[in-house]
């Protein structure tokens, strides 16, 4: 597990962010209800739920790629709604990037590399001789792994991986100081997905990033995150430290989430009790006092003012039962 | 499923992967991609060089180029003089004969190669740039501006285009650049629809949403990253236009409204069959002209069609 981040300073807080599409209309679709989290400086924050769970919706928002329909966000203490000029909007752009799910439809396939990733760098004005340009650009592709011969080809040449990194390459020509990886290893096959959260590993530690890791695969969230926040029905549902989250799973839906992770082991996987999440067994809709509270320190759970014992001593006897295993 | 149990495994190999000291990338050598390097527009090059009907088209149509622009050098008479007899059929060195005042018929079919020329390139130049402007701005923002962009193109596409072009060549005076301007003008709808339709998908595609997030100014959106991806169908649209617009002058000056005489065009060499006694006894007058915009027309619709082939190659493979 990466060690915890020494002084705790949000970068990202999402407060009470709804994203509704169609608005008004016979087709609204509620992709986003009510999602509220921190992300602090230099940590890697996991996002896991299903497919529809609105968490890439989350990330888009995050990253202003389209207008939000209620609640705040807040990048380094500045609600990103009101960034409007040009000049604050490209700081914005210039500070925050994004790595996308698919890496073949992410990178424009009349460009060449060299473009795709100078483009970054010349619209940002941090590199105007062409030539310097171009050597900045071997010094990123080199920074990902790709050779600097690669730099005139086009997407459609390259595997699945070395796109994804051209993409990662391009997040990276602009020096972010944070970066959303949207399901950026879902498309790739196993061994490649290692190699690119090695070099996402890599990388934050080289150039001080903080992330926000958009993925619906557990297992590579534990991996990878410091924290995690679990969302189902365009709620977040649970936020906790990684560790603890997967020792002391309080939400029913997290709960089953874990539950539905394979084990490699035959024997085990036999008797591999799934635990059913029932969303009808919430009726968050109808119900004031529901919020996201504080069950223990950086443990936050989606529930009613009511729940909050009940909550509290679920997490009492499983950190107690996981001790006892360890 | 079978990613998440792979995905065990995956926990494992990294673990691998991170005791080493340094990443490395078995697929980092230059020479592991097989497909040669070659561009796009070197792909359909050379896929469209393959087609022999289109090639010899397009060296038709260099040739009539060629022909439009050294026209003065070319012609073994002066444009509009009166150098032969009246109404002869080929003689000497006037190749194809004269016309009813003795003006040389060869040296006016060659001339009347530069209006056609003049009226194709420029009138597909001006509604391609129109056009294309219109359908990229009317599918990106959507909304009002597509809503109100719209309907103006159906307004204009509703018009009877012949009587339009009529009238306002009847109210502005005929001549080859009224003639040009106002087919640039009355031909954009169409283009602008299609670039329209394409934006509208390209605009949701992950590339675009990755320039937005890179930083790129909206018009650096369109025509650095949109526009290069809609350039095909662009191509075969203007190359068709360029067929219409030369079938059209024609027309307009066989009825007597295009280019004026004495300036020669092929369309109002051709409406001197208007007379019966021409049509039937005096071949060598109307003929040629007729054969000129034929193998114009069929060269260039066949350099349209060898250019969508090549293409929609692209896109099936």
């Amino acid at each position: 597990m990466a060690a915890e981040p020494k002084e705790k300073k949000p970068i990202v807080e999402i407060r009470s962010y709804k994203q509704y599409f169609n608005e008004g209309k016979k087709s609204e679709v509620r992709a986003v209800k009510d999602v509220s989290f921190s992300i602090y400086e230099g940590e890697t924050f996991g996002l896991v739920g299903e497919s529809g769970s609105g968490k890439s919706t989350t990330g888009r928002a995050l990253i202003k790629l389209g207008d939000i329909t209620g609640g705040q966000i807040f990048y380094k203490g500045e609600d990103i709604s009101q960034i409007k000029r040009r000049k604050d909007l490209l700081k914005f752009r210039k500070s925050m990037q994004m790595i996308f799910q698919d890496p073949y439809a992410s990178l424009n396939p009349r460009l060449t590399v060299k473009e795709i990733i100078g483009g970054a760098l010349k619209v940002h004005g941090l590199e105007t001789d062409s030539n310097k340009r171009t050597e900045k650009v071997y010094e990123l592709l080199e920074s990902v792994g790709l050779n600097k011969q690669f730099a005139n080809r086009y997407p459609r040449e390259f595997s699945g991986g070395q796109c994804q990194r051209v993409g990662i390459a391009r997040a990276l020509a602009v020096q972010p100081d944070f970066i959303i990886a949207d399901e950026a290893i879902s498309a790739l096959d196993v061994s490649i997905q290692a190699q690119v959260v090695n070099l996402l590993k890599e990388l934050k530690e080289q150039n001080n990033l903080t992330y926000l890791f958009i993925a619906h695969d557990l297992s590579m969230v534990k991996y990878i995150s410091d924290r995690i926040g679990v969302m189902n029905n365009g709620r977040v549902l649970e936020v906790s430290n990684a560790g603890e989250l997967y020792e002391a799973p309080l939400h029913p839906y997290t709960e089953s989430l874990l539950s539905a992770i394979p084990t490699p082991d035959p024997e085990s996987e036999r008797h591999r009790v799934r635990t059913e999440y029932d969303p009808a067994y919430h009726h968050y809709d109808n119900l004031d006092r529901v919020a996201l509270h504080e069950i223990a320190p950086e443990h936050f759970i989606y529930c009613h003012e009511d729940e909050i014992p009940l909550y509290r001593k679920k997490r009492e006897k499983l950190l107690k039962k996981a001790r006892q295993y360890a | 499923m079978a990613q998440n149990v792979g995905n065990k495994n995956a926990e494992a190999l990294f673990h691998l992967v991170d005791a080493r000291e340094r990443l490395t990338y078995p697929d980092n050598a230059a020479e592991g991609i097989t497909d040669e390097g070659d561009s796009y527009v070197k792909t359909i090059a050379k896929r469209f060089f393959k087609n022999k009907v289109a090639v010899v088209s397009l060296g038709v149509f260099i040739l009539l180029l060629l022909i439009a622009v050294f026209a003065t050098q070319l012609s073994p008479h002066p444009r509009d003089a009166i150098t032969g007899q009246f109404q002869a059929a080929p003689y000497d060195n006037f190749y194809l004969g004269t016309d009813d005042i003795g003006r040389d018929v060869l040296s006016r079919l060659i001339h009347g190669t530069q209006v056609s020329m003049i009226v194709g390139l420029g009138s597909v130049a001006i509604y391609v740039v129109i056009g294309t402007t219109l359908g990229l701005v009317s599918g990106y923002f959507g909304g009002v501006v597509d809503s109100f962009i719209m309907r103006v193109t159906e307004a204009v596409m509703s018009f009877p285009f012949f009587m339009v072009i009529l009238t306002l060549v009847s109210l502005l005076g005929s001549g080859i650049w009224v003639v040009t301007a106002v087919l640039g003008v009355l031909s954009w709808p169409a283009l602008a629809r299609l670039v329209r339709g394409q934006v509208l998908t390209l605009k949701e595609q992950d590339f675009v949403h990755a320039a937005v997030a890179t930083g790129y100014s909206t018009p650096g959106i369109l025509f650095k990253h949109i526009l290069p991806n809609v350039i095909s169908p662009i191509l075969v649209n203007a190359t068709f236009g360029i067929a219409t617009a030369i079938l059209t002058e024609a027309s307009l000056s066989f009825l007597g409204v295009g280019v004026q005489k004495p300036r020669p065009s092929w369309g109002n060499i051709l409406s001197e069959a208007q007379s019966l006694r021409v049509l039937t006894a005096q071949p060598w007058r109307w003929v040629p002209a007729g054969i000129l915009i034929f193998i114009a027309v069929l060269s260039i619709n066949f350099i349209g069609e060898g250019l969508r082939e090549a293409i929609e190659g692209e896109t099936k493979n």
